[in-house]
């Protein structure tokens, strides 16, 4: 089985040093200057059947930084993230033009299997998903069942591990054998972002994870989203202005499908470049 | 047309009572059944009964436990053959049956459901007794799996689609290919719907007779050899209710008691697999 060596034969563990420090914001709208992002867009057009979600995007996604999608519903924002990690190709009818480029190698590219990308880019939905047939355990150690094999103390040591990073372990640690569905939605989702980091992936893809959630527990994965990027390079697509605005470094607004303007978090908010933008982050619509 | 708020009260107690009566009318059958069978079976189930086999008429103590095994044998090796394919098929139609080929299978499915039972028999034995030259329990295991097949797939499609698309998509996106997420995620999610729908379908072909009657043959002798004729419950019931003898005629009324209660148990042991299921989700 491939494993994610052969899409990224440069990096296998998370790569030790960011790019640049996070203190020293990107360039506001050439992202292409950064020398290796670790994820990066080229002019990628996704279809449904003749309708494109979205049109013909550059955008290039930083190591061990979050970069938030924004826009309003419909605006091709979660489509481009499930082009990400070729979940978009799932929906019959679908297609994909252009490039998406992991450390540099074509995730589209006809010899890359579309399994090992999703090994190597995990995903958190919208709505929590446990697998109501594991416990707390099986689930967290659901994405060791299709990668190389662990044995059963090393499957356990990682389980922790990702319970732990998920801020998580404290709540579950004496029940890790019950069902995942006795859990409260917060705690739910907290526990597929430990299903997601377990197998170790490079890049995390978070689709509106805190829609489904009360404040509660929105605000303990918003902490958890600053947390990842310490090892993880992260995508989030919001509806939640204020919430890119808390956990993001850099912004993206999207607007009929397109790429309107990316540049630092604080920048797209105070002192946007495009009137769409401004009249979006401002609230005149969306 | 506006009732006055009296004529609406009036109205609406006839529509309750309308149903009330439908509802009782719909359980009379099955209880005048059931109470029928107690008071003219119960009293010949004895010990023997579930331990002799037949006996020549005049011989006292005779039983019906080849009827009984050979019901169980035909069922269980049925079952064996039509639920993985029923099953498999199943869940083919729910996550891969969305094309031409999924709407033929369905189809023909369906038509399969609809056929009358004598005509699955005669199929059954011009595909196993005709080429092996003799009845057998085998012959009536193969007619009736041909009965469980479109039952058990078109309920696991059915279990099988209320499994929400979210979980096949999180199983995905965890890097499982198709195929397991379809087997470890999506039919361990249905599981207990699944089960529920196998026994009720085992329950259904249990009580079948004509499929039985080119097939399996009935047989006067205890046998669990697959290649050689059976006794089976019903087959043994229809002997014993169309004989001359008032003997037999009390033994096909406990027989029949003990194919009833069978059924009802299978019914009872899906109603509990459905209720651990509500109770876990």
């Amino acid at each position: 089985m491939p494993d994610h060596a052969a899409i990224a034969p440069a990096v296998t563990a998370p790569s030790p040093v960011p790019s640049r420090t996070p203190s020293a914001p990107a360039p506001t709208t050439a992202p292409a200057v950064n020398p290796v992002p670790r994820l990066a867009v080229e002019r990628l057009t996704a279809w449904y059947d003749d309708t494109a979600g979205v049109r013909d995007v550059s955008l290039a996604f930083e190591a061990n930084r979050v970069t938030a999608l924004i826009g309003p519903s419909g605006c091709g924002k979660s489509t481009l993230l499930r082009c990400l990690n070729r979940m978009h190709e799932l929906v019959p009818g679908t297609r994909v033009e252009g490039r998406v480029l992991l450390d540099g190698h074509d995730i589209y590219a006809p010899d890359v299997s579309p399994i090992a990308v999703r090994r190597t880019v995990g995903m958190v939905f919208q709505k929590p998903t446990p697998f109501p047939t594991m416990s707390i355990a099986e689930n967290v150690a659901a994405g060791l069942k299709v990668g190389p094999p662990t044995s059963r103390s090393e499957r356990d040591g990682i389980v922790e591990r990702a319970l732990r990073r998920a801020a998580l372990w404290d709540e579950v640690k004496d029940r890790l054998d019950d069902s995942p569905l006795a859990l409260s939605g917060g705690q739910q989702q907290r526990l597929c972002v430990a299903r997601t980091i377990a197998p170790e992936p490079e890049v995390i893809l978070l689709d509106e994870p805190t829609a489904s959630l009360d404040p509660l527990g929105a605000s303990r994965i918003e902490e958890l989203v600053t947390d990842l990027k310490r090892e993880f390079t992260v995508v989030i697509v919001t509806h939640n202005l204020q919430q890119a605005a808390r956990v993001s470094d850099t912004t993206s607004f999207f607007y009929l499908g397109a790429l309107i303007e990316v540049g630092p978090t604080t920048q797209v908010f105070t002192a946007p470049t495009q009137p769409q933008t401004e009249a979006y982050v401002t609230g005149r619509f969306g | 047309m506006a009732l006055s708020p009296r004529n609406r009260k009036i109205v609406g107690a006839a529509m309750t009572g309308a149903t009330y009566s439908a509802a009782t009318m719909a359980i009379v059958p099955l209880v005048a059944i059931l109470v029928m069978l107690v008071v003219r079976g119960a009293g010949s189930l004895d010990w023997n009964f579930f331990t002799r086999s037949a006996v020549p008429v005049g011989e006292a103590g005779g039983g019906f436990a080849n009827a009984i095994v050979g019901t169980l044998l035909i069922v269980g090796v049925a079952a064996a053959i039509g639920i993985p394919i029923g099953v498999g098929a199943g869940i083919y139609l729910a996550e891969f049956g969305g094309g031409r080929v999924g709407w033929v299978v369905r189809f023909v499915a369906d038509t399969l459901n609809g056929i009358p039972s004598i005509l699955i028999g005669v199929f059954a034995w011009t595909l196993v007794v005709r080429p092996t030259g003799r009845f057998s329990a085998l012959a009536g295991s193969a007619a009736l799996a041909c009965i469980l097949v479109p039952i058990v797939a078109r309920t696991t499609e059915e279990m099988v689609r209320l499994v929400p698309n979210s979980l096949r998509e999180a199983a995905l996106a965890l890097g499982y290919p198709r195929w397991r997420t379809s087997l470890t995620v999506v039919a361990r999610t249905a599981r207990a719907g699944i089960i529920t729908g196998c026994l009720v379908a085992i329950s259904r072909v249990a009580g079948e007779t004509a499929p039985l009657l080119f097939t399996a043959l009935g047989s006067q002798y205890f046998s669990t050899n697959l290649l050689h004729p059976v006794a089976a419950l019903p087959l043994q019931v229809y002997l014993y209710a169309t004989g001359p003898y008032e003997e037999w005629h009390r033994q096909a009324w406990a027989g029949a008691l003990v194919l009833i209660l069978l059924v009802l148990l299978l019914g009872v042991l899906a109603r509990l697999v459905t209720r651990s299921r509500h109770q876990r989700a």
